[in-house]
């Protein structure tokens, strides 16, 4: 029984449900929401499965129709991908049982088939074994994507859709060029193959300069964030959570695939130099975006741009280059997608039950709803990177390691950028505590949606205490076993 | 020089040409066009690196990723037209307003 458990290739299933799972939602409207959520628990289990598998045999590597690369189409898993994937199973079941009771009649019917696509695109992603199929993933992503920031409809969320569009295509097209001189200089697009052909060349060093930037403007590195706070900000509110939460993080996930597998083991100078340049960019970053979300008027746009400083701290690992900055970005990934989809979800439910969401207006918030405030606040905790929650492990972890190496001035900015977030967030909670005139009024933000907030603050703080746990699933196959240790 | 190397340049020249347009027009139609006409440029250069050597039979895997690139690319360009299309009718422009919203 449990060989045959075992033997089932989970990694296909994960890419198959979604699929699946979207088509029958696009064909049977009226039963969306059931099918929705259905797909989003057998999606869970599916990535059960495959932990489970990697947990016994180690790293996963699944031909797709009996082909091998270099001529077929290879998935392969390993802890890395598994943390990415189990990301996106949490947040997408909570995204789904929020969205069960966000989206009703005909943006349900859009919304649905959407999203399914959107998790297979990202599952497909995270499963990719080569760097043209990674392309191909990374474009089904934006497409859907941009069309969930569009189904929000009204001429702000058109916009930041359409530019949001634009700027998506632009970053695969220089990645894409950037896979032609990679196939036309080793011959493979398999990362594997790949590793062991690369060698320092023109050639080589133009197409990591092409590719960098592609995922680079999709990832929305300061100064390439231009377009993210009001495409985050103008969508709907489960659609703000998948985006912050899960789809920024997939062209960084294929960037770190690249940079620890490929790029980073050839240990060339300009290597060196690239990531001390990604690490100065990632620390304009923690301050511009700190700053930026302190400035606005509007929670969302503030929540928008504290994305933009917590990916810039996802850069700081970059010129650190040993193992324990990466377990930290690791870390940093998992713990910012869960808390940040709760802050999303709690201005979501402000903005459900106020009709507005100015950050001066947020009066009596804290007496009608105090779980979506309390959601709010755990989440915060989490972002500032406060003991004991998860945020503060990732950041401990970049912190020793910058202290360690001597590179003082990184930690500077992990304190600085966490300072920001404090201030920014406290702000926030500042408005909400005070009293308002009106008498409070319940029950009109549906239970669910307030629950899912408060389960993924809880779960943000929770990751504080299974670092362990956490770190021994990640190690599955050594995705860092390129760079130094200690 | 051969030819490979010229039509490979060709495509790179493409894909600044694009580039530059993309970044100067303001109107969505010709960004659009912008993007493709890119687009373009890369299947150039890919197919055109495909062969190796003047002489020898090129190689097929890179022509069965343009074909895969164009499928994106019409997908991506009918979901950039109709947005484009929404766009207008919600603010009767063809141009992306700049600034936040608000």
């Amino acid at each position: 029984m449990t060989g045959d458990l075992l033997g089932i290739p989970w990694a296909v299933l994960l890419i198959l449900l979604p699929l699946i799972g979207g088509l029958a939602c696009f064909l049977l409207p009226s039963l969306s929401k059931s099918l929705g959520l259905l797909c989003a628990l057998a999606i869970l289990v599916a990535v059960g499965g495959l932990g489970w598998q990697l947990a016994e045999n180690g790293a996963q590597r699944y031909a797709i129709g009996g082909w091998g690369a270099p001529l077929g189409i290879d998935l392969y898993a390993d802890g890395l991908s598994l943390l990415m994937l189990v990301m996106a199973a949490l947040v997408g079941l909570g995204v789904s049982v929020y969205s069960s009771a966000y989206f009703n009649g005909d943006k349900a019917r859009h919304f649905w088939p959407l999203w399914l696509f959107l998790w297979a695109a990202l599952n497909a992603l995270f499963l990719s074994a080569d760097i043209f199929n990674l392309y191909v993933t990374l474009e089904l992503l934006g497409l859907a994507a941009v069309a969930l920031v569009a189904l929000a409809g009204g001429a702000d969320a058109l916009n930041a859709a359409m530019r949001y569009l634009l700027v998506s295509l632009l970053g695969s097209l220089f990645y894409l060029l950037g896979v032609a001189l990679i196939y036309h200089g080793f011959g493979s697009v398999d990362i594997a193959i790949l590793a062991q052909r690369i060698e320092p060349s023109p050639a080589a060093w133009s197409a990591v300069g092409l590719m960098s930037a592609g995922l680079l403007l999709k990832t929305a590195l300061f100064p390439m964030h231009f377009w993210l706070p009001a495409a985050h900000a103008s969508a709907p509110a489960p659609v703000s959570a998948l985006l912050s939460a899960l789809v920024v993080k997939a062209p960084f996930y294929i960037l770190l695939r690249l940079w620890l597998e490929i790029f980073s083991p050839t240990g060339a100078a300009p290597g060196q130099l690239l990531g001390q340049l990604l690490g100065l960019l990632g620390a304009a970053a923690v301050l511009w975006g700190g700053i930026q979300a302190l400035r606005q008027t509007r929670l969302k746009l503030l929540i928008a741009y504290s994305t933009v400083a917590q990916l810039g701290y996802l850069f700081l690992a970059f010129p650190l280059g040993t193992s324990i900055a990466w377990k930290g970005v690791f870390y940093l990934l998992l713990s910012h997608a869960l808390a940040k989809a709760a802050m999303f979800m709690a201005a979501g439910n402000i903005l459900y039950f106020c009709g507005h969401d100015r950050i001066t207006d947020l009066d009596g918030v804290a007496q009608r709803l105090p779980l979506t405030l309390a959601a709010f606040s755990l989440a915060g905790v989490s972002i500032m990177g406060l003991p004991p929650s998860g945020g503060f492990v990732a950041k401990w972890l970049l912190l020793e390691t910058a202290l360690r190496s001597g590179q003082w001035w990184w930690a500077a900015i992990l304190i600085l950028g966490g300072l920001l977030a404090a201030a920014y967030i406290f702000q926030v909670i500042g408005h909400a505590f005070t009293q308002a005139d009106a008498p409070a009024e319940t029950g009109l933000v549906p239970a669910r949606m307030e629950w899912t907030a408060v389960m993924f603050a809880f779960a943000a703080i929770l990751l504080g205490f299974f670092a362990t746990d956490a770190f021994e699933l990640i190690g599955i196959g050594a995705p860092t076993s390129g760079v130094s240790g200690g | 020089m051969s030819y490979i190397i010229l039509y490979a340049l060709l495509g790179v020249g493409l894909f600044v040409l694009g580039l530059y347009a993309l970044i100067i027009h303001a109107h969505l139609l010709r960004k659009i066009l912008a993007i493709n006409v890119m687009g373009t440029g890369v299947f150039l250069v890919l197919v055109a690196l495909a062969a190796r050597h003047q002489d020898a039979p090129p190689d097929p895997v890179p022509h069965a990723m343009v074909i895969t690139g164009i499928v994106v690319a019409v997908s991506a360009t009918a979901l950039a037209l109709i947005l484009m299309l929404k766009v207008y009718a919600a603010t009767g422009k063809t141009e992306l307003h700049d600034g936040k919203p608000d």
